[in-house]
């Protein structure tokens, strides 16, 4: 007995010791932040200058802020237009590379190589694409007759430009995540309803479908997730212009907090930011939860 | 519908005609969406490709040339030569590559110990750093540039972390707050509960200390695992921008992203050079993926599942 609670004791010390790294790497970068952020929100820190407490000066000052709720709705026309289109290409490209067919991994590749790319990068690249005179896009578009628009320069689609680089580059993942989702239907519900008479369509409409719910729900929350997030690209193609249609929370938090110094009053938008962030993961965690308990 | 020369042609004497005509016809059409999509997603690398080769007043040319009329590699040149691109590529790759060990080490060695040794604080930690990875990274953004400022005795900081700059503008302050991404811990610990646990009783009863119990027996047998995650973080540390630019400022440490961007800020008009770096900026990922394709698929199929 008193052996076995030696070795145990010595496990537990190996095992204290094995952990001190990350543990200690997680309360300085983590814990510390994590508490100071709630506490910085309320100074008006600003790197120079004597850090005082201004209690809600912060956030009442951001109730007013139309620059800031200007961001969240910027967001929200973002995701309101990348989200369904988003699902659309994506469950599209996996139900067409589901086949088993000859050639379908390289398409599949090919579909899948934009996500590998930096998001500045991306940018970079479909800023020339999308030069009004000289681009790719506009070029093709005259080929048909369209007069295309000075993308990244007018208002009205300076955000439908970022719209499409983030698309190019995500639906590549997202439609791996559904060809995964696709291989989980039973096949055995597709046979029935082919014996019942069913055509292509309803086999859609009433299995594939409802089957892949729960995967639609995982797509379209990270997507919101991502889009709150959103800052390389908006910075790298537009610089949030033309006059901040394509101005972000994360966009206005750096500029306030490392541009004009405003550190206390970004930390309080910062806040505000991650209580939306948090409420889309507890959404999704809540949905997920059920179908593999990780614990 | 179907013509029975058509079927003589391409079909199998059992099958009605109609069948194999039928399947002829989805083939065309599955091969002609599947190749129009691939061609528009290919298309941007095309472009950029095409336009890094081309002569400078070519990439200027209305109607647009889709080939070059001769190749040409003064773009790359010019890449190298207006601004340090070798540097940031060194830059970046220094910052990846540490990362990739650092979160190997120490995401492997705390995963170790959450799935295979046993002590009383092992359930709530690891819960502790699971409901962490939910915290959005932009609320710690500012505290965490606070702490690397004022860490204690860094930098030309004195004890209470006043008087210097802290880790600011070093690869320090990049590679500390990522060493021990909870991810890491959390990937490698689903995959050494997946190890049984006998070997570890016999190389104890053999008097094996407990870390080359880790060492040499677990850590070889997870080399699939250990893959998948170097190639996720080097990706992520490769392809990350905000913060980097956040912590560094002199220019000679500047990252590949961050000297991208000031260089497409910088030389509006410089499409082939711009087109030369994106495309030096993109070329290590793509080179890892087509090496180790089989763990990047690995690596999405779980952070799929894990939702």
């Amino acid at each position: 007995m008193s052996s076995m609670g030696k070795l145990n004791q010595h496990q537990a010390r190996t095992a204290y010791l094995f952990i001190t790294p990350t543990m200690l790497l997680f309360v300085a970068f983590t814990i510390v932040p994590v508490v100071m952020a709630l506490y910085l929100s309320f100074t008006n820190y600003d790197v120079v200058s004597r850090m005082d407490f201004v209690k809600l000066d912060n956030y009442k000052r951001l109730l007013q802020d139309e620059l800031f709720w200007t961001t969240f709705k910027n967001v929200a026309f973002y995701s309101v237009i990348f989200v369904p289109l988003n699902i659309l290409i994506s469950l599209g490209l996996a139900m067409l590379l589901n086949f088993r067919r000859y050639g379908v991994k390289l398409f599949r590749t090919m579909n899948y190589l934009p996500t590998l790319t930096s998001a500045v990068a991306a940018a970079t690249v479909w800023i020339w694409l999308l030069h009004p005179e000289f681009g790719l896009v506009n070029n093709l578009l005259g080929y048909v007759g369209v007069t295309g628009p000075a993308w990244l320069a007018q208002t009205e689609t300076a955000m439908l430009s970022i719209i499409l680089v983030t698309l190019w580059q995500s639906v590549g993942s997202n439609m791996v995540i559904y060809i995964a989702g696709l291989q989980g239907v039973p096949d055995y519900l597709y046979e029935s309803a082919k014996l019942d008479g069913a055509t292509a369509w309803d086999r859609f409409r009433y299995i594939t479908w409802p089957q892949l719910r729960p995967t639609t729900f995982l797509v379209s929350t990270m997507s919101i997730i991502g889009a709150l997030q959103l800052f390389d690209q908006a910075f790298v193609l537009t610089q949030g212009g033309p006059g901040n249609v394509t101005k972000t929370p994360v966009y206005l938090i750096y500029q306030q907090g490392f541009n004009q110094l405003q550190m206390g009053y970004a930390s309080a938008q910062a806040f505000v930011l991650a209580l939306a962030i948090l409420a889309f993961s507890f959404i999704n965690m809540r949905i997920s939860k059920s179908e593999e308990p990780i614990v | 519908m179907a013509q029975p020369s058509i079927s003589a042609a391409a079909g199998k004497r059992t099958r009605p005609a109609s069948v194999t005509a039928r399947k002829a016809l989805g083939a065309i059409a599955f091969y002609a969406v599947a190749i129009i999509i691939a061609i528009c997603m290919f298309l941007p690398f095309f472009w950029s490709l095409i336009t890094s080769f081309k002569p400078s007043d070519e990439i200027f040319s209305v109607p647009i040339s889709w080939l070059p009329s001769r190749i040409t590699f003064e773009h790359y040149k010019a890449a190298f030569t207006t601004v340090p691109f070798g540097l940031y590529f060194y830059n970046s790759f220094v910052l990846a590559a540490a990362g990739v060990l650092c979160n190997l080490f120490f995401g492997s060695l705390s995963g170790y110990a959450f799935a295979k040794l046993d002590f009383k604080l092992n359930k709530p930690l690891f819960r502790v750093l699971l409901a962490a990875m939910m915290i959005p990274g932009i609320v710690t953004m500012i505290p965490s540039f606070y702490v690397l400022k004022h860490f204690p005795l860094i930098g030309g900081n004195d004890l209470m972390g006043d008087g210097g700059n802290g880790f600011l503008n070093s690869f320090w302050g990049i590679i500390l707050p990522g060493a021990s991404g909870s991810f890491a811990v959390f990937f490698m610990r689903q995959f050494f509960l997946t190890l049984p646990s006998d070997m570890m009783e016999m190389a104890r009863i053999e008097g094996c200390p407990e870390f080359r119990i880790f060492w040499n027996i677990y850590l070889p047998l997870t080399k699939p695992a250990l893959a998948t995650l170097s190639i996720f973080t080097f990706q992520a540390g490769w392809n990350s921008f905000l913060w980097p630019m956040i912590i560094l400022n002199d220019p000679d440490k500047a990252t590949i992203q961050m000297g991208l961007q000031a260089f497409s800020y910088n030389y509006q008009t410089d499409y082939g050079p711009m087109m030369a770096g994106a495309l030096i900026a993109i070329l290590p990922i793509l080179i890892l993926f087509l090496l180790l394709q089989k763990y990047f698929v690995q690596g999405i199929a779980f952070t799929g599942t894990k939702g």
